[in-house]
């Protein structure tokens, strides 16, 4: 049946009418049904890149300690001693918005699988998750239930969920944000690669049973969200825990076996995308049998079987003739496996059912025929105008004191445990830092170092500037590992974006990759894997940039970092940094004034780095009691923060620094401006002078604000509150919050 | 769960329970025998005596 | 000859290995016993570890409690031998029956993971010798359906056969609801049998077994069965 598509099977397929042409004329025929089906899954955005990839280019992916950059299922880095660091981050943002549980769910669970396959055990997980505001009840139930969806498969698959980062702003309402971000170990003989070889080899089916669900889940994640979209619900996957638990196991025992010649999990546009991916790296070509692939329903068609994104699936390439050795593995873990098919030198993916051919597309066309497109970037006006704005402060909304208070129990500032406590972050006897500090921190048993992650989303003004937005976020992460003592070893990105044919948006994109690529050039910190998501878009419009930087580092002593809680009575508050704080932009301007306005701090890489391997050292040496990066809300919310996890009050006083009066607003800039490059830290006052020398060797600047104690947290002359009001604010504004739900 | 929906507005709710649905395909010839069999399977495994109780129907299937 | 701990694997299990880990640091030898056998290997001592035996299936442990290897810890039990089960474990030992009651949901109906404190009641039992009642430990929970659940009878039994082995308090060794995480009936964490033999807990002393982990005091219930049977002469 080669009749020419409707425009509606088209847009099912995702295929342009240009795209179709080109298909035709590269093969020099008209595709079928099956097909067409295969080429709008792979030539999809979420497979193809096509309109990233020449931007993501420019990301430096080299380094000493890269094994494996992007291109694979993961970034691979060397952790010395013959232990390998395998991590990536993905997005799964439309799903999320469509079924918020099984989204979330599958979402962990396309990561966890990006990760075994490489041979990797996973070790930890990191969720980083947006949404509209959550005075409305929407709102609330889309984050309790993609909560739930990342615990119920987290905690059931037993990988602990160490971190994350919640942020609440109503230009999430139409489109949730959920990125999961996995990290997994592996020795350096288990390293797996998703490579097919050796014509005659057998392909192997292993996992659930294929069913509908999810076809065309790749190409509905490249459209936007309308009100059909709820129609969709069946190209949301269901995900079992359980079972991948169970294929986690046997993929593992199997890594390192010599009769595995390759493994790919099957996750976008399911069997297409993982034999032909395969096939094409090795040079070689697939056939495949669909009458061999075993079915949960009844009735289903070649196209549905290859384009099925049921969960919980695993391809293997084995040596031929060793199939039964790989099967008595997956059938001790009660795993279903299928001999599919066979690599073919021919590079194609052919298609049989029951011995006939229904469909072959050679690899060159399927995985590369695709075209880079190139949409117009143009900054939008707005950026101009806004650009220059300075936010009024003659007539704040609220006094200090109430401003901080309000501050401490907003949502993106108030203490996440609400959400961290539905999620088992202790499973694997290695976390030291665990959810609610700044990183967490595994240990590697056996030896004397460890491992520090966390994932930081770009804030709002990146709509603005979506250079320096970007930027901001990959000194936020570096700061983060900081103050648990780590050096940062590489970066994942998942890049989520609205729009790419709106001009605004490929000019965000376009600057945001760039930002990303200088950032990491000059901190000579490798970006090893990725991910992008375009068309986060609901009835047109679009989501702010939101770069999310997931980072790793090394800790040579995990359990030397000190927390972010003050420790000791007397001791003294040091701020480390000298950048100035700035309200434009800041999370108390979106508060009082419901806008972000005029340019995020200023960025410095240089001194940002110096910063950074200072509190390293200081952490190192453990000189400091507690260590906190200076974040959202400023140093009030920062300070207080201290004050509330170590349930001790302190005393400080910020200066203006002129001998005239400070200009109105001054206050609440010294209190809730944001900042780069800054820390706030405590220590006993006879090691200031080390403080001093070592902040002298490394160029950094500092000044001690105060100290310890008390039952009050005090910035004298300016606003004072009590610890118990900063506790209750701080602490149960979620658990309230989500209480009316 | 009775919040829940009253929070939707139904507010005549009173109680609500939950539990579980589970259907059985059987072959056998003996109803009678059947019938001792699928308690058997409830006691034994399928229900929990300390915290829930069971009923079942047969149902007979034309082949 | 050190003690050796017989550590259960069914699919779905996952803190096996966090349970090795912390019986090598009480000093004992960890052997997995995979489900699908009867074999013991010679174990003292078995472990049911926590996880989602066959995905929590039907109920949580309602078909691990039926696997071969169950058979053959049943007859270890009867006979005597030590069993601990935690979390998913505690579960399929009451599933089979060797530990009266049951684990329903999490009172407040979500997933808990934190910091607990029990205190250690009057129980007769090898896990706790070593350990002086009214003792306080710091073991985390981590599980959606700990809430511990018996008949009033039942419950009778229990407290008067002296089976309640910990109970959920307050730092301080208070009891009451407000330190009671999941909704437990009397504050129950952890019970044994009438032989003191079987014990059966929600929180996970094998996260508890190391400073840098947070807290040592979950190794002291693998240390009195450890050091228990050396002092017995074995």
């Amino acid at each position: 049946m080669n009749a020419t598509p409707t425009a509606s099977e088209l847009r099912e397929i995702a295929l342009t009418e240009q795209e179709y042409h080109r298909a035709i004329e590269i093969l020099g025929r008209t595709p079928n049904r099956l097909e067409l089906g295969m080429l709008g899954a792979m030539w999809s955005e979420h497979c193809s890149y096509k309109t990233s990839k020449p931007l993501l280019r420019q990301l430096p992916s080299e380094g000493s300690s890269v094994v494996l950059g992007p291109g694979e299922n993961a970034g691979v880095v060397d952790l010395g001693d013959d232990l390998l660091c395998c991590f990536k981050i993905e997005s799964h943002n439309h799903p999320s918005a469509i079924e918020p549980v099984q989204g979330a769910a599958t979402g962990v669970g396309g990561i966890l699988r990006d990760v075994f396959a490489m041979g990797a055990r996973p070790v930890a997980l990191l969720d980083a998750i947006r949404f509209g505001e959550p005075t409305d009840p929407l709102q609330r139930h889309r984050f309790a239930r993609v909560v739930e969806g990342i615990g119920f498969y987290g905690n059931c698959i037993g990988v602990p969920t160490v971190g994350g980062e919640t942020y609440f702003d109503q230009a999430y309402a139409g489109n949730c944000l959920v990125n999961a971000m996995c990290v997994g170990i592996a020795r350096r003989d288990q390293l797996v690669r998703a490579v097919a070889a050796g014509a005659g080899n057998p392909v192997l089916l292993v996992g659930a049973d294929t069913g509908r669900d999810g076809i065309h889940g790749a190409t509905f994640a490249s459209v936007q969200l309308d009100d059909s979209a709820e129609e969709r619900r069946p190209a949301v996957q269901v995900g079992n825990p359980f079972l991948e638990k169970c294929l986690l196991e046997a993929c593992l025992e199997l890594c390192g076996h010599e009769a595995l010649i390759g493994l790919q999990d099957c996750g976008a546009a399911g069997l297409t995308s993982s034999c032909a991916e395969m096939a094409h790296r090795g040079r070689v070509g697939i056939e495949i049998d669909v009458a061999k692939v075993s079915r949960r329903e009844q009735g289903m068609t070649p196209y549905e079987v290859m384009l099925s994104e049921s969960q919980e699936r695993m391809v293997l390439v084995v040596a031929k003739g060793r199939e039964a050795e790989v099967q008595s593995v997956f059938d001790r873990w009660q795993l279903r496996s299928d001999v599919i098919g066979s690599v073919i030198a021919s590079p194609e993916l052919r298609i049989l059912d029951s011995g006939v051919e229904v469909g072959s597309l050679p690899l060159e066309v399927l995985v590369d025929g695709f075209l880079e497109r190139y949409p117009v970037a143009c900054p939008p006006e707005f950026v101009n105008e806004a650009s220059r704005e300075e936010p009024l402060l003659l007539n704040p909304p609220w006094s200090l004191e109430e401003s901080w208070l309000r501050l401490l129990m907003s949502p993106n500032c108030a203490n996440s445990n609400w959400t961290y406590r539905q999620y088992d972050h202790q499973v694997g006897d290695d976390t030291v830092v665990g959810p609610g500090g700044d990183a967490a921190v595994l240990r590697f048993k056996g030896r004397p170092d460890g491992i520090a992650m966390t994932v930081d989303g770009a804030h709002r003004s990146t709509v603005l500037y979506p250079r320096l937005g970007t930027q901001l976020a990959v000194a936020e992460a570096i700061r983060n590992l900081a103050v648990v003592g780590a050096e940062p070893l590489a970066i994942t990105n998942c890049l989520n974006f609205g729009d790419p044919d709106q001009p605004e948006v490929m000019w965000q994109l376009t600057e945001a990759v760039g930002g990303l690529a200088e950032a990491a050039q000059a901190l000579a910190i490798p970006v090893v894997s990725g991910n992008v998501s375009l068309y986060n878009d609901y009835r047109g419009t679009g989501i702010p940039p939101t770069p999310v930087i997931g980072m790793v580092g090394r800790v040579k002593c995990p359990g030397a970092a000190p927390g972010v809680g003050f420790r000791k009575v007397g001791e003294q508050v040091v701020v480390l940094g000298s950048a100035e704080a700035v309200l434009t932009g800041s999370e108390y301007q979106r508060l009082a004034q419901g806008r972000v306005a005029g340019p995020p701090p200023k960025l410095e890489l240089v001194a940002e780095a110096a910063a950074a391997k200072a509190v390293c050292e200081l952490v190192g040496r453990g000189l400091l009691s507690s260590a906190h990066d200076l974040a959202l809300g400023g140093l009030a919310v920062t300070l207080a923060e201290c004050c509330v996890a170590g349930g001790l009050g302190a005393s400080v006083e910020l200066a203006y620094s002129s001998p005239s009066d400070p200009p109105p607003g001054w206050a609440h800039g010294a209190l809730f401006g944001e900042t780069a490059g800054s820390y706030l830290v405590s220590l006993p006052a006879e090691s200031l002078p080390t403080l001093n020398d070592l902040c002298v060797r490394h160029g950094v600047g500092w000044r001690r604000i105060g100290e310890v104690g008390g039952a009050l947290i005090e910035v004298s002359g300016l606003a004072t509150i009590s610890l118990e009001q900063a506790m209750v604010a701080n602490r149960d504004a979620l658990s309230t919050m989500m209480a009316r739900s | 769960m009775t919040d829940a929906l009253h929070a939707l507005g139904y507010s005549e709710v009173l109680g609500t329970r939950v539990g579980k649905y589970i259907r059985l395909e059987l072959s056998a010839a003996d109803e009678s025998a059947v019938a001792k069999r699928v308690d058997e399977m409830c006691r034994r495994l399928l229900c929990n005596g300390v915290i829930e109780d069971y009923s079942f129907e047969i149902v007979p299937r034309a082949i | 000859m050190s003690f050796r701990f017989g550590i259960a694997v069914f699919p779905g299990t996952w803190s096996d290995r966090d349970c090795a880990h912390a019986v090598g640091r009480a000093g004992g030898e960890a052997v997995f016993l995979w489900h699908a056998e009867k074999d013991l290997k010679g174990a003292d001592c078995v472990i049911l570890p926590g996880g989602f035996a066959h995905g929590d299936y039907l109920r949580a442990g309602a078909i691990a409690r039926f696997a071969p290897l169950m058979e053959a810890v049943t007859d270890h039990a009867r006979s005597g031998g030590l069993v601990l089960g935690i979390c998913n474990g505690f579960q399929i030992l009451c599933e089979a029956g060797l530990l009266p009651g049951a684990l329903l949901r999490n009172r407040d109906l979500q997933f808990r993971c934190q910091d607990t404190t029990l205190l250690v009641e009057p129980a007769d039992s090898p896990f706790l010798a070593g350990i002086p009642v009214g003792s306080r430990l710091n073991v985390p929970i981590s599980h959606g359906q700990g809430r511990y659940f018996a008949d009033p009878m039942m419950l009778a039994n229990l407290e008067e056969g002296k089976q309640v082995a910990l109970r959920y308090c307050s730092p301080a060794g208070e009891l009451g609801d407000a330190h009671n995480p999941n909704g437990s009936l009397s504050h129950i964490a952890g019970i044994v049998n009438r032989g003191g033999n079987v014990l059966g807990m929600m929180p996970h002393p094998e996260r508890a077994c190391e400073p840098l982990l947070g807290s040592e005091d979950g190794l002291r219930l693998f240390s009195s069965v450890t050091t228990g049977l050396v002092a017995a002469g074995r």
